[in-house]
């Protein structure tokens, strides 16, 4: 490549004219209750929390927050429900009510697409393919193992273990629910599920949808609030597993409060995954991996190819191909169907992502964003990239959790093993060649639960999903995520 | 040989992925006139058929000159395409307007000839006025592995075009089985000489496609990125549907950027598609859903 | 005729594949019925330290074994115990079993070995799976080693309990620092003399002699274990709760689930691997891509 060269331009006059998703076919109260025994109740604690839209900051909606009290009647409410209800139905009935859920967010998947990306903050485009086109997906193919746990495990005779606490994160919401309840309910288990505060509007709508299957009262609870709610769930004595989603440093204190307990979890937490070209890769389709690995979601992705290990030899010509992908993207109104960057979730985290921006600056790093115009309210980050970064670099090791790509060369496939697994954490890596001897060589190296070859931020429900070291553990999807859900004998 | 491989691999399926992100663009209102109007400045109005004749050709230019009577301000399409013995004849009809005449060349649609003939043939089309030549490589010889030969024919071939005519280098992508050689063939052709790439012939099915065509863009964006030249693109064939030939607009735009959304660079071989393209202007300005009987077809 | 005087044989530690003494210089003596058997080294901390980085720099080159190999230096682990049998019986004996009791447990011990050593190449064809995702790809889960693992045997079955918490981990392709038996350690370090003639790389199995009160908190805080399994029912939660600090696995075990049949299984080899999916695009046809 010749560096003379002018970098492409991608500011024409021809220009998309705004395309939004409309909002009159949604329904949205301007306060919700709790989801505990089939109906929503105004919390005991008479504590409400407002949830905003953060790409305008306008309110949405009040939310309530559950207090101690509304935490017992929710466990309360699961339990009765397994011993009196979910644990003695035959399986093959419990399996069409978890079809049925399936098919009502199928048949709602416009109205949940925009209430996601309202609250969230998530492009339309995201939350109307991926989001909730995935929760529909994990609902079907769990419904289907209800009846057949026992060729999932032969010679172990599986149960049911009993009221599980589930608490899930902001990046996902809906999907997040979805890989929870789905696999605990086909495996016979009730729910208590608490969302995150700043996007629980779409698990509210689930309990609505759950309403309209008709589900047994207390088989799923949805109670909303804060890390003091989600601790009250974590640490009822009535709750045999706790199913987390979230920050390793918010994991560790739940292992450490259940430790000496008997229940059971599983973690699914924070990553810093490398994403390795080799330069023998197919370059395009790589900056396409890379670009959804690490902006998809504005980076609000565990799973995030935050890391980018690009051999030496390419380093020049892939950052140039980098950066022009990265001025083609478009940032702005979530609800435009031609946005590729929303706006980051909360202000909290935007002030998060600016904190490592800065230090990243700080460390000497080289910064290239994209060229946007950024609006006036609301939360955004550009998609950013830092060049010239090493191992010792802080951006190179915590999760930002943000459209924040720190890019560092190798020169041969052991220093890309070891750089790549220079880290506590091990959810997931990326590699790109055209080898296949090399892929299958990294992908065995590589410590981490997912590994995607010439591929990245793919998801399945038949897909295991899970980590290696500090990024938890238990696996979620496909055949292995049922086993947490269930004593075998 | 020259070593001018740059041995890049194209995943099929991350293409794929890719166009697909790219056909969900949503394009309203003014954004969708103007590239509707663009897509007509862009094509190569074409008629490469065994029974074509003279006054088949000259309604064919009328046409290139008269999209539609009713819309004001329409722009002209960019070229027509016609084999070379009717070259003279659509320059006659063309003259004074900015519509090129373009032939193919060079044993059109086989490419099965000896260069000999080859040459002869760009050579009477240039001589009858053609500004562009349209000319098929030798797939045979590419199959087997005789790259040398396809590279120098272009060579020639462009020889004989000179700095004046411009050459388009058809590779006949659905006959060279995989992306990885329609990024081979790519790179020969523009290292070659040619000024623009094209798919198809039209005679074969696939013609274009649009993973084709982003292998073959991607291949121009990194000879821009090694020469600091520009390569012009030409789909050609199966493009018949306004919202198809949009898409193929995004693709260059999200690829390239914007100095290739000019029919300098970008260019649709079409037969059908300026019509599809005119109802669609009549519906954006009108509200009404059109009826092809209003629209000459030509 | 008075009794000979007994040679008290000082039974070292086991620490990449070499048998050195406890860096500490502190022994204790076994005894049975109040007379003294053998010299045991009371381990340190910082024994430990050195096996778990002997265990860690085994590791790769033990997990990139081929499963069949693999399978074969187990094998060779139940041959070697076969042909010194009555070493671990008199040790056993000397150590308070009957001989009865001493015999069953080590046919209980060759036998289990010879079962875990064939699901070395096993265990992926039974819990690893292809996955039929909904895009153009390949998807499929493995389960691999977690790494280090530290184990700590119990009290009661001291020969059968160190086979069975060494060899459930390395047959996947762990590798391991075990903390013997206190009481009863003899079995545990001839053990380590078996494995040292049996092919198995240094480093692999790692054993170490001494205070388990002493010893449980440095390998549950180390930073540099994976995995713990704890057959010893002795530990507190306190011990327990600084293993979150790396998100160790802990696996607990009773002794009546080690001398239970039911602990001839797969899923223990499972406690102590992860799962690992892989995804790579499949090419459709050439033709295909005319859908668009």
């Amino acid at each position: 490549m010749n560096s003379n060269i002018q970098p492409l331009e991608f500011n024409g006059d021809w220009n998309l004219s705004p395309s939004l998703e409309s909002t009159d076919h949604i329904d949205l109260k301007d306060k919700y209750g709790l989801f505990i025994n089939g109906g929503f109740l105004e919390p005991l604690s008479n504590k409400y929390f407002s949830t905003i839209n953060p790409s305008n900051e306008n309110q949405i909606s009040l939310i309530a927050e559950a207090g101690s009290e509304d935490i017992n009647l929710a466990v309360k409410s699961a339990k009765d429900a397994y011993e009196n209800v979910w644990s003695k139905m035959p399986a093959k009935e419990r399996s069409k009510y978890i079809y049925r859920i399936a098919r009502l967010i199928q048949e709602k998947a416009k109205e949940l697409a925009v209430i996601e990306t309202l609250d969230g903050g998530k492009p339309i485009r995201e939350s109307r393919d991926v989001d909730v086109p995935l929760a529909a997906a994990h609902f079907f193919y769990y419904a289907g193992w209800a009846d057949k746990l026992d060729y999932a495990f032969p010679n172990r005779n599986p149960k049911s273990i009993g009221v599980v606490g589930q608490i899930i994160p902001w990046n996902f919401p809906l999907m997040m629910a979805a890989w929870k309840i789905a696999p605990a309910l086909a495996t016979g288990n009730t729910v208590v599920l608490k969302p995150a505060e700043s996007t629980s509007l779409t698990a509210l709508k689930l309990a609505e949808i759950i309403q309209q299957a008709d589900l047994p009262p207390g088989v799923v609870n949805i109670v909303t609030g804060a890390g003091s709610t989600g601790k009250l769930i974590v640490n009822h004595k009535d709750i045999k597993k706790i199913a987390f989603t979230g920050s390793t440093s918010v994991g560790k204190s739940i292992m450490k409060s259940i430790a000496g307990t008997s229940k059971k979890s599983t973690m699914e937490l924070g990553g810093k995954a490398a994403n390795i070209v080799f330069d023998d890769a197919p370059l395009d389709q790589a900056v396409e991996g890379v670009v959804n690995g690490i902006y998809f979601n504005q980076g609000h992705v565990c799973c995030a190819g935050s890391r980018l290990l690009v051999q030496e030899s390419i380093n020049e010509i892939f950052i140039r191909k980098l950066r022009d992908r990265i001025q083609s993207l478009i940032l702005g109104n979530p609800l435009d169907k031609n946005t590729d960057i929303g706006a980051v979730n909360s202000k909290s985290q935007l002030d998060t992502i600016n904190k490592y921006i800065d230090i990243g600056k700080n460390e000497g790093a080289e910064i290239f964003q994209l060229n946007c115009t950024i609006p006036d309210k609301g939360f955004w980050c550009p998609p950013t990239l830092f060049t010239n970064v090493s191992q010792s670099h802080v951006i190179a090791q915590e999760e930002i959790f943000g459209p924040v790509l720190a890019i560092q060369t190798f020169r041969t496939i052991d220093e890309a093993i070891t750089k790549a697994n220079n880290t506590p954490y091990g959810l997931s890596a990326g590699v790109w060649t055209d080898k296949g001897s090399k892929v299958f060589n990294l992908t065995s190296k590589l410590n981490a639960g997912v590994i995607w070859a010439n591929t990245y931020n793919k998801f399945d429900p038949t897909s295991p999903f899970g980590g290696y070291k500090e990024s938890g553990h238990g696996r979620e999807g496909g055949l292995h995520g049922l086993e947490a859900y269930l004593n075998l004998e | 040989m020259i070593n001018f491989f740059s041995n890049t691999k194209v995943d099929k399926v991350g293409i794929e992925d890719r166009v697909s992100r790219i056909s969900k663009r949503s394009l309203k209102s003014d954004a969708k006139l103007d590239g509707l109007k663009m897509i007509l400045s862009m094509i190569d109005l074409t008629t490469l058929e065994g029974m074509d004749t003279v006054l088949k050709v000259q309604q064919l230019c009328y046409k290139a000159t008269h999209l539609h009577y009713q819309i004001s301000n329409l722009p002209n399409v960019a070229a027509v395409c016609v084999y070379p013995n009717m070259v003279k004849t659509a320059v006659d009809a063309l003259k004074g307007t900015d519509v090129k005449v373009a032939s193919v060349a060079t044993a059109f649609p086989s490419g099965n000839s000896t260069l000999e003939i080859k040459i002869k043939d760009t050579k009477e089309a240039i001589i009858n006025g053609a500004d562009e030549v349209d000319m098929v490589i030798s797939r045979g010889k590419f199959h087997s592995g005789e790259y040398n030969y396809v590279y120098d024919e272009i060579a020639a071939i462009k020889e004989v075009c000179g700095e004046k005519v411009r050459l388009k280098v058809i590779l006949e992508t659905g006959e060279l089985g995989d992306f990885d050689h329609i990024r081979m063939a790519s790179e020969i052709a523009i290292n070659a000489g040619a000024d623009f790439i094209k798919t198809s012939t039209g005679k074969i099915s696939p013609a274009a496609t649009l993973p084709i065509t982003l292998v073959m863009l991607e291949t121009i964006k990194d000879f821009y990125y090694k020469t600091g030249k520009i390569v012009g693109m030409k789909p050609a064939g199966g493009i018949s549907n306004s919202k198809l030939a949009l898409q193929y607009l995004m693709l260059v735009k999200e690829t390239l950027g914007p100095i290739w959304l000019d029919k300098k660079w970008f260019r649709f071989g079409a037969s059908s598609l300026a019509n599809d393209v005119l109802m669609q202007i009549v519906k954006q300005q009108t509200g009404k859903y059109q009826s092809k009987n209003y629209f000459s077809n030509d | 005729m008075s009794e000979r005087i007994k040679v008290l044989k000082t039974y070292k530690i086991f620490i990449d594949g070499k048998f050195p003494r406890t860096e500490s210089g502190r022994y204790y003596q076994t005894k049975n019925n109040g007379i003294p058997i053998a010299n045991i080294c009371m381990s340190s901390r910082k024994d430990m330290k050195n096996a778990v980085a002997a265990a860690r720099k085994a590791f790769l080159g033990w997990s990139n074994r081929t499963a069949y190999n693999r399978s074969q230096i187990l094998y060779r682990i139940a041959e070697m115990l076969e042909t010194r049998k009555s070493q671990f019986l008199e040790e056993l004996v000397l150590q308070g079993w009957t001989n009865k009791n001493a015999e069953l447990e080590i046919y209980k011990t060759i036998d289990r070995i010879i079962y875990f050593a064939g699901w070395a190449d096993k265990i992926n064809q039974v819990f690893g799976s292809v996955n039929p995702v909904a895009t153009s790809h390949f998807n499929f889960t493995m389960l691999e080693p977690m790494g280090v693992v530290g184990l700590i045997t119990n009290e009661e079955t001291p020969l059968l309990a160190i086979a069975s918490c060494i060899i459930p981990a390395i047959v996947s392709g762990n590798t391991v620092v075990v903390i013997a038996s206190e009481k009863a350690p003899l079995s545990a370090l001839t053990f380590a003399e078996v494995i040292s003639n049996s092919d198995v790389p240094p480093g692999v199995v790692n054993i170490l002699s001494g205070s388990k009160k002493e010893l449980s908190p440095h390998i549950y805080s180390h930073m540099d274990v994976n995995a713990i399994g704890d057959f010893s029912n002795l530990t507190n939660d306190e011990i327990k709760l600084t293993a979150v600090e790396n998100l160790k696995r802990i696996r607990s075990f009773g002794a009546s689930e080690i001398s239970n049949d039911n602990f001839d299984s797969p899923y223990v080899i499972k406690d102590f691997m992860e799962a690992k999916t892989t995804w790579h695009p499949i090419e459709s046809g050439f033709a295909n891509s005319n859908s668009y």
